[in-house]
């Protein structure tokens, strides 16, 4: 009966070639358009490490003044060096990293390459065992190398195929700002998207080539990058801010449970208070731990752009399913006196409708398929473009199968209501008509 | 013709035309937004920095064995290293003016403070960009200077890049002036910057510079202050002036000039861009938003027409025989084809109606998820007419070809 009913769709879809083609293309333009954005904003909004997302967290303390002061207000969303140093030496999370960006000069060893920058990253020791990073060659450093301010550097195996060809360069010197370090880690493929850890220095793209310890680049003056945020008289000169009243540094801790977390936050409302007793913090304690989702939530990090564009694409894609649905419907309807005579002939109600809805989900098919071939054609397009996220736009087997039933789906939707108005004809009346 | 008997064939179609009445209704709701927001795009990007664009560029750079700049020997060294290039670049045959600089209108990243009008004033007055650069710096860039003088060379000072100390002049932008003095009496008054209890004389006012941090409607996108203090870093930053047509070839020359006189510095393919490049990375986003929206715009109209055109088709055909005995009966061609056009007109009203309110519902939701402004109503008035018009347009081939049915299928049976 599939087969049959198959048959019939097809020879109905090749009589009127021009319309089958408006309605293909109608949803293949609608169901390309939503695919793509969606996908951006798929991979815009997901996790950047999935499976250890839960447990990291972002620790935020209030420490400013009490000038400008109002309740309920949301602290700041860096850490200052003091409280920095003081939360990663209380060693109260199962791990814990200190954190900023920074750019460096580094120069090749081989003549042939111009000295150039590098994004760089200073942290402490938990960075690499806490965020998951993966390492090619070696290792990160231990937390005695950040006590010892110890010139060693890890780099990604982008900077290590420029520099070194690709080979174990570990042990080698990179001399950075004229500076050597020798390098005691090759990071593998690690590329986390968002950006999340410093949301401040971009949201999307590429990570630092060059990782080092924040001790070093403190002791050696590495000027950092980001966003400074300075109270009361502060200065704010990138080189001198240990002991400004300004926040510069990015904390986030590993906690493996959510009861961890509770005392954490606990620990972190009985630092401030006692920071306030010392006189330090001036505001009552006043503390956030998000978990790393939250965090991109509450930072905004997917561009309202990409949000505006799905809005836009789905808006798209209704109006192309209305214009399916009426085509169709005018259809169906012209055919009133051949799906009578069949109805007259013993063919039931559902066997009619079914019957419709085979030729519906031919259209929606045939779209679908299209539809995802425009989707294709559209994240390359998307790929070509010059924003961070550029890269990322790629369709995977999840949004894949959210393409299929999607298509599937809407040109059902299209075909139910035209099918069932055709069905509602009485065979009677249009027999004595023709 | 009266309404009645189309009003009456209407009836019998009723899923059809709201179906339809529907589609001109969303196209209608998301053309006006999406025509709207396109246009509030392009007057973003349109907007004038108040610099001299053309023939503008930036070089960034930094040494490699430069003094830490914490002593007073190194500082000097610095400044000297600093002098020795803008020396260099002046002397390049295609370069007219040269000045150090921090950062530039739309370079996406600069300093920021606060001014206030008392010495140590807690709460800053209005917030402000900071730009800092030579006796030539309002020359090369090009902006308009209203009242007061330009910084001369006995203004300037040259200070380490970490210097807290506030600035001796300045010179601020129209709209910080009308702003702290409204009576155009900015010249010669003091004010203070970021809290601190030195003060700083304006001796100008330009007309407009913008921040290099902001691209969106904001008050601190026009406040801006000049400081006639060259900075001194292990980095350092120039805005040259090329000759009128000789911008690439003094471009090109810069990074060889710069090499010969000092090799120990970093010059990368990001080192040296024009203001054209700056701008258009500025807004790249912004323009490539523009023409997707106007893309999906052009294709939802013309899905709309074609689903206008394949709709009243199936109704011509059907209404075959009908068309015929009104021929036979006496109707001229023209009869029919009005109407069929007057038929769509109905339809299009109808959703355009509809479209109306959802255009302007879209645009109320679009201002609490986006923040969007308010959509003026001649946007939706010019949306009104365009689909009512690309609904004529899509309904004249089919009308005409009712038109041509001829009366003998009156007498024919089907």
């Amino acid at each position: 009966m599939f087969g049959y009913y198959l048959e019939m769709a097809l020879r109905s879809l090749r009589r009127n070639r021009m319309l089958t083609a408006l309605m293909v293309l109608a949803i293949a333009l609608g169901i390309g358009a939503s695919m793509t954005t969606l996908t951006v904003l798929h991979v815009l909004s997901g996790d950047p490490l999935p499976g250890r997302s839960d447990a990291l967290y972002r620790a935020q303390v209030d420490p400013r003044d009490s000038n400008g002061y109002e309740p309920g207000k949301e602290p700041m969303e860096q850490v200052s060096w003091t409280d920095g140093m003081n939360l990663l030496r209380a060693k109260r999370a199962d791990r814990q990293a200190l954190m900023t960006g920074g750019s460096v000069a580094i120069q090749p060893e081989q003549l042939a390459l111009d000295p150039f920058y590098e994004d760089a990253r200073f942290t402490s020791a938990d960075f690499f065992p806490m965020f998951g990073v993966p390492f090619q060659y070696g290792h990160g450093w231990s937390s005695a190398d950040d006590d010892s301010s110890a010139r060693v550097a890890v780099i990604s195996s982008e900077l290590n195929n420029k520099l070194f060809g690709g080979g174990d360069s570990t042990g080698r010197t990179l001399r950075m700002q004229d500076i050597p370090f020798r390098i005691i880690g090759v990071l593998g493929d690690w590329r986390p998207n968002p950006h999340f850890y410093d949301l401040d220095v971009k949201n999307y793209g590429e990570n630092e080539g060059v990782y080092l310890p924040l001790s070093t680049s403190q002791d050696l003056l590495f000027g950092h990058d980001g966003s400074n945020d300075c109270w009361g008289n502060g200065g704010g000169d990138q080189y001198h801010l240990k002991n400004a009243p300004c926040v510069w540094l990015q904390f986030w801790v590993q906690l493996d449970s959510p009861t961890k977390a509770v005392a954490y936050r606990e620990f972190l409302v009985h630092y401030s208070q006692e920071q306030k007793n010392l006189g330090r913090f001036q505001r009552p304690p006043n503390v956030r731990l998000r978990d790393l989702m939250h965090w991109l939530d509450y930072n905004m990090v997917v561009p309202d752009d990409v949000r505006l564009q799905t809005w836009l694409a789905l808006g798209f894609l209704l109006v192309c399913l209305v214009n399916t649905v009426g085509l169709m419907l005018a259809k169906f309807m012209r055919r009133a006196g051949e799906l009578s005579v069949r109805r007259a002939l013993g063919a039931s109600r559902r066997a009619l409708f079914g019957q419709l809805l085979i030729e519906a989900g031919v259209v929606g098919l045939t779209g679908g398929i299209g539809g995802l071939l425009l989707a294709f054609l559209g994240l390359w397009l998307v790929r070509q473009q010059p924003t961070g996220y550029a890269k990322l736009a790629h369709l995977d087997p999840a949004m894949l199968l959210v393409t299929f039933l999607l298509a599937v789906g809407a040109s059902l939707l299209a075909g139910l209501l035209p099918a069932w108005r055709a069905c509602q004809i009485a065979p009677a009346l249009q027999l004595k008509s023709n | 013709m009266t309404l009645h008997p189309i009003l009456a064939a209407l009836r019998k179609h009723k899923a059809g035309v709201v179906l339809i009445a529907l589609q001109i209704a969303l196209t209608l709701a998301i053309v006006c937004n999406a025509i709207f927001i396109i246009q509030q795009r392009i007057d973003m990007v349109r907007r004038p920095t108040g610099l001299n664009e053309d023939n503008l560029f930036l070089v960034t750079q930094q040494w490699v064995d430069a003094p830490s700049g914490d002593d007073p020997a190194g500082l000097e060294k610095l400044d000297s290293m600093q002098q020795a290039d803008l020396a260099t670049l002046r002397n390049l045959p295609d370069v007219v003016s040269v000045s150090p600089i921090r950062s530039l209108p739309l370079l996406r990243s600069g300093s920021v403070g606060g001014i206030g009008l008392k010495p140590l004033q807690q709460k800053s007055t209005i917030d402000s960009n900071f730009f800092y650069g030579d006796e030539h710096m309002l020359s090369t860039l090009g902006v308009q200077l209203v009242a007061g003088r330009d910084f001369t060379a006995a203004d300037i000072q040259h200070k380490g890049f970490r210097d807290e100390s506030q600035p001796v002049l300045t010179i601020i932008t129209k709209s910080i002036a009308d702003k702290l003095y409204p009576h155009g009496d900015a010249i010669g008054k003091v004010i203070y910057f970021d809290s601190s209890s030195t003060p700083t004389t304006i001796v100008g006012v330009v007309a407009r510079l913008q921040s290099p941090v902001d691209t969106g409607e904001d008050a601190l996108a026009w406040n801006s202050v000049l400081f006639p203090v060259r900075q001194d870093a292990n980095f350092a930053r120039y805005v040259l002036r090329a000759k009128a047509g000789r911008l690439a070839d003094a471009m090109k020359a810069v990074p060889p000039a710069l090499y010969a006189a000092n090799p120990m510095r970093v010059l990368d393919d990001r080192s040296v861009k024009s203001f054209v490049d700056i701008r258009a990375s500025a807004y790249r986003a912004d323009v490539g938003m523009a023409i997707l929206m106007s893309v999906i715009c052009l294709i939802l109209l013309g899905v709309t027409a074609a689903g206008i055109v394949g709709l009243t088709s199936f109704w011509v055909g059907q209404r075959h025989r009908q068309i015929g005995v009104r021929r036979a009966l006496g109707a001229r061609k023209i009869d029919i084809l009005h109407y069929f056009q007057i038929e769509n007109l109905l339809i299009a009203g109808i959703g355009a109606v509809i479209g109306i309110l959802l255009a302007v519902g879209l645009n109320l939701w679009l201002i609490t998820r986006f923040e969007m402004n308010r959509m003026p109503v001649i946007y939706v008035v010019v949306g009104v007419l365009a689909v009512l018009a690309l609904g004529q347009a899509a309904v004249f081939v089919p009308a005409r070809r009712a038109s041509n049915v001829p009366p003998v299928v009156a007498t024919r049976s089907v």
